[in-house]
């Protein structure tokens, strides 16, 4: 397993943790609203390739939402200045679910540092009609259901009941403040987003959980038809979290990608 | 001590709780026969009326998308009872304004019912409870920052007479304000604010505000009320005037103990009938983390008591329940313990409790304890109670995640 090596970076004022993983070429993780991902196994293979850099989104994992934060737009702009921090270049950037719309966020406004974009089980648009539940309400959910759709197998869903460490169920609690902070109102997307998605000129992979009730495969299409050129790859036995459910299977596709693209991986 | 009469407008014909998961938000209004709604509404004005027959005040509130409160806009209410009434003081407990997204129009409304009424509104601010966030589609993420904020639009708006003004606040932005009508009372309605907490009484009590704190009992009061008269000589260097604090408890008055139990059995309908799932209890950002871990791990009591009993409700000091004698030495105890308070919300009909049943306990208090407590509030000294308070030693202190959460903004 590779060692994490997490730093503090300041940026607009923030302590930003910084998290780094592995050798390679770098790779930005923006992580989901489950909070980081590089602990997990998949990061583990991927490091062996890339430099993970994952930046914990202010307000997850015990950090405090910085005073000025409204929304997901203030996330966005802090990590086009990391990347200019970081002088990142041809960087791969994948984001999972609130992580995916925060990049699509980022190449959209600006592809400079971007040489590749991994959208996974992304939220970030409306792809129904007005009355659709595209993305389903998990503030309204009841947790049982709410497994039930984030998991294709519920006995992988952590269960607060059982966690012994009371500050590991504030956590979660301070990560939902978080989500909600980032994707309440307009809920996990930016109507604008669609009229702005041209802009990405990077080649764009979708991974898509086949059993994510979250949001759908039928949503990932949905967001993969308005990215130009991009393609979609579906994972069975998986659901929101394709890279905890599926790690090898995951780590495969986005390697090819990343290989059929000619990063130097 | 004034008293202001309260029910909350329920709606009780409900199925058998275990055909529902929730009371609040999504209980579908299949649920709701408009017939019986209608009559209710009819019971509820004649229930104020008749309070203002009897000398007491009025006192209403505004929740959505449940059956415990079926208010969802409580100025609509108010201006029926500035027509309906003609003495009493209507106080609203409270505009909503955190999930409110013009406070402009509050202004407006609350000026309206103020002229309706011939000045006689009083005008609370509330947070609101975490169930109300779904029902509004606002996030409770700084919910008492946006409260604040929305009081000040509001305040300027009443008070600003000479031309519109410019107001680009974090959640707010007006650029021309300049509100017809304006309110009758000036400079503007008295206001008032529910607190749960010491640090909760730091604006209210530096604005002179009523803060009126809904069932923290014995295990709470302290805490709240000791915080506001601190913060209130800290800003002002004078005592806070007992008329600064209010406290909400339900009410049951019988003509012997047995009726008064059956009652007060009845009005406890509030408590009991209120199933919530813990996604609605816990909307991301209202609770504190200790609190909102303690929902996420299965807690069911954080909102209220899993199983409320009268008996514990009474020994808690949340429901003063017996006939005349005993509801007055009730809430003189409480009134006692917690340093006193000026005003009495007296939830007074809950549930099924019948006109008759709601009418007869009003008439026992209004007849046979009212005027005891105005003598008890007359003969406040402030020095006098405060040796009175030193002598009666604290009960176990409730930590926040008890019963008083449910109003803590």
């Amino acid at each position: 397993m590779s060692e994490t090596n997490a730093t503090k970076m300041k940026l607009q004022g923030i302590d930003l943790e910084v998290r780094r993983k592995g050798r390679g070429p770098a790779m930005l993780v923006l992580h989901g609203g489950n909070g980081p991902i590089t602990g997990y196994p998949f990061a583990d293979k991927l490091a062996e390739h890339f430099q993970l850099i994952e930046p914990v989104h202010p307000g997850f994992a015990g950090s405090n939402i910085p005073e000025h934060f409204d929304n997901l737009e203030d996330l966005v702009y802090l990590y086009l200045d990391l990347m200019d921090a970081l002088d990142l270049k041809d960087a791969i950037v994948m984001g999972n679910s609130l992580g995916g719309w925060t990049a699509a966020e980022i190449a959209v406004r600006n592809s400079q540092r971007i040489g590749r974009l991994i959208l996974v089980d992304s939220v970030g648009i409306k792809a129904g009609d007005r009355d659709s539940r595209d993305r389903a309400d998990i503030f309204a959910l009841p947790v049982a259901e709410l497994t039930r759709l984030t998991w294709h197998d519920p006995a992988r869903a952590p269960n607060p009941s059982k966690m012994s460490e009371e500050e590991e169920v504030q956590i979660l609690a301070s990560n939902r403040v978080a989500l909600s902070m980032y994707g309440w109102d307009p809920y996990l997307h930016n109507p604008k987003l669609r009229y702005r998605l041209h802009r990405i000129k990077a080649p764009t992979l979708f991974i898509w959980g086949e059993s994510d009730g979250l949001v759908t495969p039928a949503y990932g299409r949905a967001f993969s038809a308005m990215v130009a050129g991009s393609t979609l790859e579906v994972i069975p036995k998986a659901g929101h979290a394709p890279h905890l459910e599926q790690p090898d299977a995951f780590v495969q596709k986005v390697l090819a990608f990343a290989k059929q693209t000619g990063a130097k991986a | 001590m004034k008293t202001w009469f309260f029910t909350e407008d329920a709606y009780p014909y409900l199925p058998d709780p275990k055909t529902y998961e929730s009371i609040r938000v999504n209980l579908p209004n299949r649920n709701y026969d408009p017939k019986k709604g209608a009559e209710l509404y009819s019971l509820y004005l004649d229930l104020w009326c008749y309070a203002e027959e009897l000398g007491m005040e009025i006192m209403l509130n505004e929740h959505h998308q449940t059956a415990t409160c079926v208010i969802p806009a409580g100025p609509v209410m108010l201006g029926a009872l500035a027509r309906l009434t003609r003495k009493s003081r209507l106080l609203i407990l409270g505009n909503p304004i955190a999930n409110r997204n013009q406070p402009v129009r509050v202004a407006e409304e609350m000026a309206m019912v103020d002229l309706l009424s011939n000045g006689r509104l009083e005008c609370g601010f509330v947070r609101g409870v975490p169930y109300e966030s779904s029902a509004a589609n606002i996030t409770a993420f700084r919910g008492t920052e946006r409260l604040w904020e929305a009081h000040d639009l509001i305040v300027k708006a009443w008070t600003t007479h000479d031309g519109p003004f410019n107001f680009e606040g974090r959640w707010h932005h007006h650029r021309q304000v300049n509100i017809w009508p304006r309110p009758l009372q000036q400079p503007h309605p008295p206001v008032w604010v529910t607190v749960g907490s010491a640090a909760s009484t730091i604006r209210v009590s530096k604005e002179k505000y009523v803060g009126a704190v809904f069932l923290a009992g014995y295990g709470g009061i302290r805490r709240i009320f000791d915080g506001y008269r601190d913060n209130y000589l800290k800003a002002h260097g004078t005592p806070a005037p007992l008329d600064r604090l209010a406290y909400c408890a339900l009410v049951y008055v019988g003509d012997n103990p047995q009726l008064a139990r059956e009652g007060a059995d009845k009005l406890l309908w509030y408590m009991t009938s209120n199933k919530v799932p813990p996604q609605f209890q816990n909307p991301p950002g209202y609770h504190p983390p200790a609190v909102s871990s303690k929902i996420i791990k299965g807690a069911g009591d954080v909102m209220m008591p899993a199983t409320p009993t009268l008996d514990k409700q009474m020994a808690a000091g949340n429901v003063f329940a017996g006939t005349p004698d005993q509801v007055f030495a009730q809430i003189k105890a409480f009134w006692e313990y917690s340093g006193g308070f000026g005003h009495l919300l007296m939830m007074g009909q809950a549930g099924f409790l019948t006109r008759e049943e709601t009418m007869r306990s009003m008439e026992l208090f209004a007849r046979e304890v009212y005027p005891r407590l105005k003598e008890l509030n007359a003969g406040y000294d402030e020095g006098r109670m405060q040796e009175l308070r030193k002598s009666l030693p604290d009960v176990a202190q409730v930590p926040m995640a008890g019963i008083g959460l449910d109003f803590v903004r």
